[in-house]
């Protein structure tokens, strides 16, 4: 798998992915800076990581989503290939009109930094591969402004199609607002694009990958990811 | 000729915070009357902020040396060697003026300067940690500025992107007018390439990188070295505004073109900004400065030399480049989109000169500024120490098991949870333990070296006998990296104390000092780096003398882990196992939180330290857990023997079955009595006997005192308490009260 980790100027989760990236696929990514305007030939897996864009001084996103590498990555995601995008990276997503929707502040109006329970909608994604349709998945969250929100026609479009993926639930996969912890509608976690080889999720699944730390419920992402660019290969 | 307009009046003088002794030392030193930008110049470099003319003679008995310690104090941060090539960088530091007057700001600029710090000796930042001391809950601005502090610390560090991995958080009214904000920042090295801020080579370009020069935090240090009146509000504009995400590119900038080798020196601009800097550098190199303030970037346009000199603009550095490597050390800057300028040179003069639009504003002898800044033996006096209460003659207010509920539900007691969520704590992907246990512990690179760290102080016993308390501030932190498994290596301390010119607060902080080297001397736990807060007081209207905080020696420490998975949590791991109490218990109830919480006293004498027996004990304590002997342990402290019990079963949603009291010690102070050098442990059932007899031959006193198992804590005789029950207390407290659901004063 050859993957390409944006860098913004102050993005600041891309070691962790990236290092994720090399824990898991074996091969080292690409770190490609916002003013490039291509991405290395080859590049089969596209990260926006999270961070703190810009120092998100406008909108979350808004600022990285006009820089010039975006135009390839659009390029990119038009031709089919994999983006996954990551917190800062959701918003950056959004933003750059590659998913819909916008990530408003948490409903607390407080930085939440925590363990969520998420539960895995589908399993036949690229993204979820590695995943039960209906599993409970516990990735840690870091964000402000995780709170998903689209108008009415866009979110039923969303959950018409099958294109909500993650969803906050409680430990036991139950639906419970207590434990959708930006207030996002229909407790929305993570979408994917009409075509399905775009990801955002608010989540960091990239933290949760050794067993050495703790938790590895984030490995199945990236082993699923590595096994679909395999198979297409 | 130097311009000398206005005329330097005493009024001037006194506004510059110089006392008419040190205004008069400064005409013997430069022999005429100094310019305005002179002045301001003293005045920045001789408060005591930045000269610590009133704690250096103090500073200088505390122990710094040690086999792994590779840079003490005088520099911008303390480096300890941690094997493999590699150094730990660290350093804490205070922000209290500033956070009290714009909590989110001053808390915010705290962090971002202590990171300054850390990675201007070349050290990628791996971890924040901070010690926050607020007023009574009770009072109408506490939530305001616990609300505004922690939001200003998370919101620079999570952009900036340093997990914040630990802390704490305390309450006394004695905060009331001066909050403590201590902002502690750990970074990793390569060993052989720390940076260092002694400049050398005479004509060597000094630059100019990072942020504009602005005007806001003009005389933000010589703030910080006055007391507080009734004009505390009025100070905003003397508050800097933070920027992290400048700060990150600054960061990546720096690091690069360390990398790359550009750099002879470096010094980050804090206070007093590019005078302190450009001065330190000269100073510790043994060479002059020249400054042209005509190339510094200015965020506006007219700035005077006064302004430039005395900026606190956050995000900014000075540093000596090679002047082989100065285009390719532009370029890397020019990719981050930050300000470079070449705006001086090192000389051979021994000078500091200052030139802006064709004058030269000031010439001052750069030694005398630097490292020759006044001293003072100030006047000290030991306040009479409180005889030791006894145990027997404070009646228990209420029951064992209801007193336990109510403890844990207190401010200084209850989780912190609702504080340290707003801190991201994992970013980096390297934290073992996050915030909640007895210290963090943070993988080095990919392991399986780990870095256990702590803060630690405890005001109330410093209150009523400063050397113990010095001793204990250091122990209890030293006990706390024991506790996770790890060897304690070293520590940066941050003195918080009221006006030194009172000889009484000035008792407080000798007596500190003393009791802080006595237990960093025995336990071979070196300090490598600190900064000192005084003047933390405010003047009541109609009150003669201000009114001080606690003394508050903040003590933040770092110790080693070989293997980071053989760290040790505090949570009881599973049902069955054997809890075994280590150290002496004898009830001591002075000075404990039972006492001031349940009974409404703050009286008697802190449990006293014995070092030896801390030593002793500790080094047991990490043996078994190395060994795997111990599943959990936990360090006891305050609360006693059941809050440690109580922090136990919760972390794990486990119970446990206690002993009763033993008969020589009333049940309350066996249960809450805060006596030192104790912890708790778990091991399996069947290692025990082995355990105790390894106790014995070891002459380390440990009890068998219960064992883990089913969803319910129960003290001896004393009505169980559910797990659940004990959670809800624990946790209820804090969001409660930020919500505002419980009654103000």
């Amino acid at each position: 798998m050859k993957s390409a980790v944006l860098v913004f100027p102050g993005i600041n989760r891309e070691r962790d992915m990236a290092r994720t990236l090399a824990l898991i696929s074996g091969r080292e990514p690409a770190m490609v800076w916002h003013a490039d305007t291509q991405l290395p030939a080859g590049t089969d897996l596209v990260v926006i990581p999270g961070g703190f864009s810009y120092g998100d001084y406008l909108r979350c996103g808004a600022i990285a989503a006009r820089s010039p590498i975006m135009d390839a990555v659009r390029a990119h995601a038009a031709m089919g290939g994999l983006t996954l995008a990551v917190c800062n990276g959701f918003q950056i997503a959004c933003e750059a009109g590659l998913l819909p929707g916008v990530l408003m502040r948490n409903a607390r109006l407080r930085f939440i930094c925590r363990d969520v329970y998420l539960k895995v909608e589908r399993s036949d994604t690229p993204f979820t591969r590695g995943y039960n349709a209906g599993q409970v998945i516990r990735v840690p969250t870091a964000h402000g402004e995780g709170n998903y929100v689209a108008d009415a026609d866009t979110i039923a479009r969303l959950e018409g199609e099958g294109r909500v993926i993650f969803r906050y639930v409680a430990p036991d996969g139950a639906r419970d607002p207590a434990w959708n912890v930006n207030g996002s509608t229909n407790a929305i976690a993570g979408i994917i694009n009409e075509r399905g080889n775009v990801l955002g999720m608010m989540p960091h699944p990239e933290n949760h990958v050794e067993s050495a730390l703790g938790v590895t419920d984030g490995r199945g992402l990236f082993e699923g990811l590595v096994e679909a660019l395999d198979r297409a290969a | 000729m130097i311009p000398n307009s206005p005329k330097i009046t005493p009024e001037l003088v006194a506004e510059h915070g110089l006392k008419p002794d040190e205004y008069k030392r400064v005409l013997d030193l430069i022999g005429r009357e100094p310019s305005l930008t002179e002045l301001g110049i003293f005045s920045a470099m001789w408060n005591e902020h930045c000269s610590y003319k009133s704690s250096k003679v103090h500073l200088r008995t505390l122990p710094t040396k040690g086999p792994h310690v590779i840079q003490g104090p005088g520099e911008n941060a303390g480096v300890i060697d941690i094997g493999d090539g590699l150094a730990c960088v660290f350093k804490m530091e205070s922000h209290n003026h500033p956070s009290y007057i714009e909590p989110y700001q001053g808390a915010a600029t705290g962090v971002g300067g202590i990171l300054r710090d850390v990675f201007t000796m070349g050290a990628r930042p791996i971890a924040c940690l901070n010690a926050l001391s607020f007023g009574d809950p009770k009072h109408p601005k506490t939530r305001h500025l616990v609300s505004g502090v922690v939001a200003g610390i998370g919101g620079y560090g999570n952009s900036f992107g340093v997990p914040t991995v630990g802390g704490s958080v305390r309450f006394h009214a004695r905060y009331d007018g001066n909050n403590l904000v201590n902002a502690m920042a750990v970074g990793i090295a390569q060993k052989d390439k720390i940076f260092y801020a002694a400049a050398s080579g005479v004509g060597m370009p000094i630059v100019y990188l990072g942020s504009k020069t602005g005007r806001d935090g003009i005389h933000g240090a010589s703030m910080a070295s006055a007391e507080f009146g009734e004009d505390s509000e009025a100070k905003r504009p003397t508050v800097q505004v933070g920027d992290p995400f400048s700060e990150k590119l600054l960061l990546e900038a720096c690091l690069e073109i360390m990398h790359k080798g550009c750099v002879i020196a470096i010094q980050d601009m804090g206070a007093a900004g590019l005078t302190c800097s450009a001065v330190e550098m000269g100073a510790k190199g043994d060479l002059g400065v020249t400054l042209d303030l005509d190339k510094v970037p200015c965020r506006e346009d007219g700035m005077s030399a006064y302004e430039m000199m005395l900026s606190e603009s956050q995000e900014r550095m000075l540093m000596v480049l090679k002047p082989e490597k100065e285009k390719e050390a532009e370029a890397i800057f020019r990719k981050w989109g930050l300000d470079f300028a070449i705006v001086g040179e090192t000389t051979p003069g021994k000078r500091f000169i200052v030139r802006h639009g064709g004058d030269v504003m000031a010439d001052l002898p750069i030694k005398e500024l630097g490292d020759q800044a006044p001293e003072y033996k100030r006047p000290w006096v030991n306040a009479a120490k409180p005889a030791a209460l006894d145990a027997e003659e404070v009646e228990a207010p209420m029951g064992v098991a209801d007193a336990l509920e109510k403890l844990i539900a207190t401010p200084d007691l209850c989780s912190k949870r609702w504080v340290w969520e707003q801190y991201d704590h994992i970013i980096l992907g390297n934290t073992v333990q996050r915030p909640g246990g007895d210290a963090a512990v943070v993988r080095v690179e990919n392991g399986p070296k780990g870095l256990a760290l702590s803060t630690d102080v405890t005001p109330r016993y410093c209150e009523a006998d400063p050397f113990e308390g010095g001793k204990q501030a250091v122990a209890e932190c030293w006990r706390n990296l024991t506790a996770v498994g790890a060897r304690p290596l070293a520590v940066t301390d941050n003195l918080n104390f009221g006006n030194p010119e009172r000889p009484e607060i000035m008792g407080q902080f000798v007596g500190c000092i003393r009791g802080i080297a006595e237990a960093c001397k025995a336990l071979a736990f070196p300090v490598v780096s600190g900064n000192v807060s005084l003047y933390n007081e405010t003047k009541f209207p109609g009150e003669d003398s201000g009114r001080a905080i606690l003394p508050t020696p903040s003590i933040g420490g770092v110790g080693l882990l070989d293997d980071f998975t053989k760290s040790a949590t505090l949570a009881f791991k599973r049902a069955g196992e054997a809890i075994l109490l280590v150290g002496e218990t004898t009830g001591w109830l002075g000075q404990s939180v039972y006492l001031r919480e349940l009974c409404g006293r703050e009286e008697g004498a802190p449990p006293p330290v014995d070092l030896i027996e801390e030593r002793e004990n500790g080094d047991f304590v990490r043996a078994l857990i190395l060994d795997g002997s111990a599943s959990a342990a936990h360090d006891l402290s305050d609360g006693g023997l059941a809050v440690a019990l109580a922090e136990m079963a919760m972390a794990s949603g486990i119970g446990a079955k206690l002993s009763a009291a033993p008969d020589d010690i009333p049940a309350h102070a066996y249960w809450f009595g805060e006596d030192q050098a104790r912890y708790l442990v778990t091991v399996p059932a069947a290692q025990v006997k082995a355990v105790l007899e390894r106790a014995k031959a070891a002459s380390i006193p440990v009890w068998a005192i219960g064992t883990t198992g089913g969803d319910a804590l129960t003290l001896g005789d004393e009505r169980p308490i559910l797990v659940k029950i004990l959670r809800e207390h624990f946790e209820g407290w804090l969001p409660a009260y930020m919500a505002g659901e419980l009654p103000q004063a």
